[in-house]
């Protein structure tokens, strides 16, 4: 029997575990080193923005009176977007993890994986050509029926390029997203969860209610996040679907902007202060973007205790 | 509260594959019946069948009557739903619901089916199951906390507090101890001796010494070869079936000389 002393190492695998802890942090600081990087440049860069006397900023009053109602609408897209696509996410990813047929599910999924690679220009000229002028006499039923509320106070917007078809759009760019990462999530539900649901004598919808949804919680807030980064960040459907113009609380109204694509139909033509100003405006979507997504990992983390992970 | 299962000539099929044939069984009730044989005999298949879980895998069916005090399981217009909330189940790995307080564990089956349950009924019905399962004494200071940060024997004893909670006429376990250590073994087959006061208890073991302990009657399941479909080759008194098996590979399953 030969003894093998305890300090001497296999070469080998130990090189390996080198290289891939090696690669590993390397990956990891790179990320940070981007992220890092493009917050510096956008601070630099957004510095003369927020020092400029008020009157240079575009609109003469200032940059905070520029981009608060341009935050708004961003807000409110992105909101509209979310508020459609998550319900219509969940229930399409539960279709397919737990409804549908086999044969069905798979082609579904295929499908709906094939709508997150279609270019963003391409939903902005159906958002634009087709989807518009068709919903233009829904808003005006709005106006003439519910126009009380203030989001859908009249006139009615004529051509049916307003924050509302915006919105919409976003949300058709964001579904596929949301429902391709929920759906796996779903399928990862432990067998074990759903028959224990199922042995108690619940329904099919109750079991997903008891094992599915609670265990694929986490998994959806970050989908969910993941659509908003999109949504938030989308330029080209909003610039080509909306009509934009100053803050306004109707929806079915010309007008409001979001920052993206604020940035994307003024930066060709822009110079000196104004490249400041939009790029301070960018800034100002990074940290809205870090925010929420901060916002997300504490709703996660406040119920990490009855995440089963324990 | 209990009532008596009756098998007849039943097969079960994965697909195109029969994996149970012909078996016919009458359980006692108010009885532990236990099945033993060796791995993929189709003890657990068959065990599934008695509550319809197993046709929650796609392409599974059965064939044959399962009878229920005589109501056939498998007859038209009987809810799989229905039967579950009749005949509990407890699985051979612990599962509490993860996201759920040991509390809303207990009350999982309860408040299905959009039952409406007073505080003091919940309160009253926790520590009554908690108690059937022998756990009260050492969760009732932390009832709001996950049920799963319990041991495994004590998630076990949960699942069997969960599942008596709903008040079933049926309990089935398939190896409810092959993932516990000894002592909350113990724990749990004392458990079972307790329930067959009240309910109809049917277990799977792989342990024999278990079967021999707390059943009153085993059967005993075997398969032919790979691909054979599994059959029910004994079924007797506990003691018969250790001591005094009628059929050769009975006497050479308990006996350890299988092969």
């Amino acid at each position: 029997m030969t003894t093998t002393s305890l300090t001497s190492s296999r070469g080998a695998g130990r090189a390996g575990d080198k290289v891939f802890s090696g690669a590993a942090l390397t990956a990891g600081c790179l990320i940070l080193a981007v992220l890092f990087g493009v917050a510096l440049f956008l601070v630099i860069q957004a510095i003369p923005a927020f020092t400029a006397p008020a009157a240079d900023i575009q609109g003469g009053e200032g940059f905070f009176a520029y981009i608060w109602p341009i935050v708004i609408g961003t807000l409110i897209a992105a909101i509209i977007a979310l508020a459609i696509a998550t319900p219509v996410s969940i229930g399409v990813a539960l279709f397919i993890s737990h409804f549908a047929p086999r044969g069905l599910a798979s082609g579904l999924g295929y499908v709906i994986d094939l709508l997150a690679a279609i270019p963003s220009v391409v939903y902005g000229a159906w958002g634009a050509a087709f989807l518009a002028p068709q919903i233009s006499p829904a808003y005006g039923w709005l106006a003439a029926n519910m126009g009380w509320l203030p989001i859908f106070q009249g006139p009615a917007s004529a051509t049916g390029k307003t924050i509302l078809t915006a919105g919409i759009v976003l949300s058709v760019m964001v579904i596929p997203i949301i429902t391709s990462l929920s759906r796996e999530i779903f399928l990862q539900t432990p067998k074990l969860h759903e028959e224990a649901a199922l042995a108690l004598g619940a329904t099919r919808w109750e079991m997903i209610k008891m094992s599915v949804l609670p265990f694929a919680r986490p998994g959806i807030i970050s989908a969910v996040m993941l659509g908003l980064g999109r949504a938030l960040g989308e330029t080209m459907a909003v610039a080509l679907v909306l009509s934009s113009g100053a803050l306004t609380a109707s929806l079915i109204q010309s007008g409001n902007q979001t920052i993206a694509a604020e940035i994307a139909l003024n930066f060709p033509e822009a110079s000196g202060l104004k490249v400041s100003t939009l790029i301070a405006a960018g800034l100002v979507l990074f940290v809205i973007t870090l925010a929420v997504n901060m916002i997300a990992r504490w709703i996660i983390s406040r119920h990490k205790e009855f995440s089963g992970a324990n | 509260m209990s009532k008596r299962i009756d098998v007849k000539d039943l097969n079960v099929y994965y697909g195109n594959f029969l994996a149970v044939e012909d078996v016919s069984i009458n359980i006692e009730a108010k009885s532990v019946t236990a099945f033993i044989g060796p791995s993929g005999c189709g003890k657990s298949t068959f065990l599934r069948t008695l509550n319809r879980m197993h046709e929650v895998l796609p392409g599974a069916r059965v064939e044959g009557e399962v009878l229920l005090d005589g109501d056939n399981l498998y007859g038209p217009g009987v809810d799989p739903v229905t039967v579950r909330s009749q005949i509990g189940m407890v699985f051979q790995r612990p599962n509490p619901f993860p996201t759920m307080s040991i509390r809303d564990n207990v009350l999982a089956g309860v408040k299905l089916n959009n039952q409406k349950i007073s505080k003091g009924e919940a309160d009253a019905l926790v520590e009554r199951s908690l108690r059937g399962a022998n756990l009260w004494n050492e969760v009732k200071d932390r009832l709001e906390k996950p049920g799963s940060g319990l041991s495994g024997g004590q998630q076990q004893r949960l699942c069997i507090a969960r599942a008596i909670a709903v008040e079933p006429q049926v309990i089935l376990m398939d190896e409810p101890c092959s993932a516990l250590d000894p002592i909350s073994t113990l724990a749990v087959e004392d458990l079972i001796n307790e329930l067959k006061d009240q309910y109809t208890v049917v277990i799977v073991t792989h342990n024999m010494q278990q079967a021999a302990r707390v059943s009153d009657r085993t059967a005993f399941f075997n398969i032919a070869g790979t691909g054979k479909p599994g059959k029910l080759i004994e079924f007797a008194e506990t003691s018969t079936i250790f001591n005094n098996p009628s059929q050769k590979a009975t006497e050479d399953y308990v006996s350890g000389r299988f092969g």
